[in-house]
């Protein structure tokens, strides 16, 4: 099943990810520096088919893979996931009460 | 009763249970029980400006935040083999804003399993947990309807079972009935045999991955690159893909269950492809 994209769209697509990650200093990230070199490095083969590079390619496509769903879980994951609790203090004192206290300690506490 | 009441409360207090406390991440549920420590914490402040890569000792890589380096749950140094995993560890601490999210931290996670094996568990162990999974390969469970779930599995499931047949020269086949198919014993040695090539840290990144996709047929698929990721997770989630189509598309649980999923397979295929390569360039002169 060979629906792989082109090297060129993975590249492309990997670095969006980094810009969109970094912000305008992209350029000097290890990661931006990596892949490039990775990708140059396996351009040139004198082989018509040469594992080595269909392997990168589906390493590439992972690695973007990886990038994008991160990106997309995080964002629904902050818009949707719960805050959890407040702290039972917090909530007493929302409906204006306070929790009672009790210096010598409650006597079933440890 | 209200005391207790408020024992409770303080129990829960900051734990609120994230989805990813559940069965799908060993890492998690093992943290989960020790609710005095750090660990039930998911989200803490950045504490770093800069992340860089060094080489440390018998030419393992290093992770630097700001000066000081970076260490697994377990107090060890963290050391990753090659330099491709640790840039990958390296740019997931780099994506984090002023919050660290520890449970989008995947590749992070896996690294910190091969390194501390918490549960300590040996190879043997790891391979015959994965293998288990195999007599309730989620491609092998067919339904008998409604037809167009039946031909949609045919069509899709079929393929890559004809595939991992072929590959491995082993019987699997699939079966309608509430126990499953019947793995012959050959079949079994021949995965064991498979799995018993891999070394530690890329057996628990397939374990990995067998966990996430509830199968061992699409794990072994993707790690031998005859599919995607994207496809992968798609086969995982056939029927559940099947009733989106039919019912509609709920955001908040579908979709966060799909980004999950593949990032975390993602992750995992990466782990296994990072720690199971060794890469040489070969310089061949042009003959005019």
């Amino acid at each position: 099943m060979a629906s792989l994209s082109s090297p060129l769209r993975l590249c492309r697509g990997i670095l969006r990810e980094i810009r969109a990650i970094k912000g305008p200093e992209y350029k000097q990230s290890l990661a931006y520096n990596y892949v490039l070199d990775q990708f140059r490095k396996n351009q040139i083969t004198g082989e018509r088919y040469c594992r080595a590079q269909e392997e990168a390619l589906h390493a590439s496509h992972s690695y973007l893979c990886l990038l994008t769903s991160t990106r997309q879980h995080i964002a629904l994951y902050d818009m949707y996931h719960g805050k959890g609790q407040r702290d039972t203090e917090e909530m007493a004192g929302i409906v204006g009460l306070r929790l009672p206290t009790q210096p010598g300690g409650k006597g079933w506490e440890k | 009763m209200l005391r207790n009441l408020v024992r409770f409360h303080n129990c829960l207090g900051h734990a609120f249970s994230p989805p990813t406390v559940c069965p799908r991440g060993q890492m998690f549920k093992l943290l989960s029980v020790n609710s005095k420590s750090y660990s039930i914490i998911t989200e803490r402040k950045k504490f770093y400006e800069d992340v860089s890569i060094s080489h440390g000792e018998g030419g393992m890589f290093e992770i630097n935040l700001d000066r000081r380096k970076l260490k697994t749950p377990g107090g060890k140094l963290f050391t990753a083999p090659n330099e491709a995993l640790a840039i990958a560890v390296a740019n997931e601490w780099d994506t984090q804003k002023d919050m660290l999210k520890f449970y989008s931290m995947h590749m992070t996670t896996l690294c910190n399993t091969a390194l501390d094996n918490p549960t300590f568990r040996s190879k043997d162990q790891m391979i015959t947990a994965a293998l288990k999974y195999l007599e309730t390969d989620t491609i092998c469970y067919r339904v008998e309807e409604p037809p167009s779930l039946v031909e949609l599995q045919n069509n899709e499931w079929d393929p890559v079972l004809n595939w991992i047949e072929d590959r491995y020269n082993v019987v699997i086949g699939s079966s309608t009935s509430i126990l499953g198919p019947e793995i012959p014993q050959a079949t079994m040695d021949t995965f064991r045999q498979h799995l018993g090539s891999y070394n530690f840290w890329s057996l628990t990144g397939l374990e990995y991955v067998i966990t996430q996709l509830k199968s061992v047929v699409l794990a072994f698929a993707l790690i031998d690159k005859h599919i995607t990721v994207e496809q992968a997770v798609l086969l995982s989630r056939l029927e559940e893909e099947f009733q989106i189509g039919h019912w509609g598309n709920v955001e908040w649980a579908h979709d966060v269950d799909l980004y999950e999923l593949r990032s975390r397979t993602a992750a995992g295929a990466l782990f296994v492809h990072f720690s199971s390569e060794s890469s040489t360039v070969k310089r061949k002169l042009m003959q005019d």
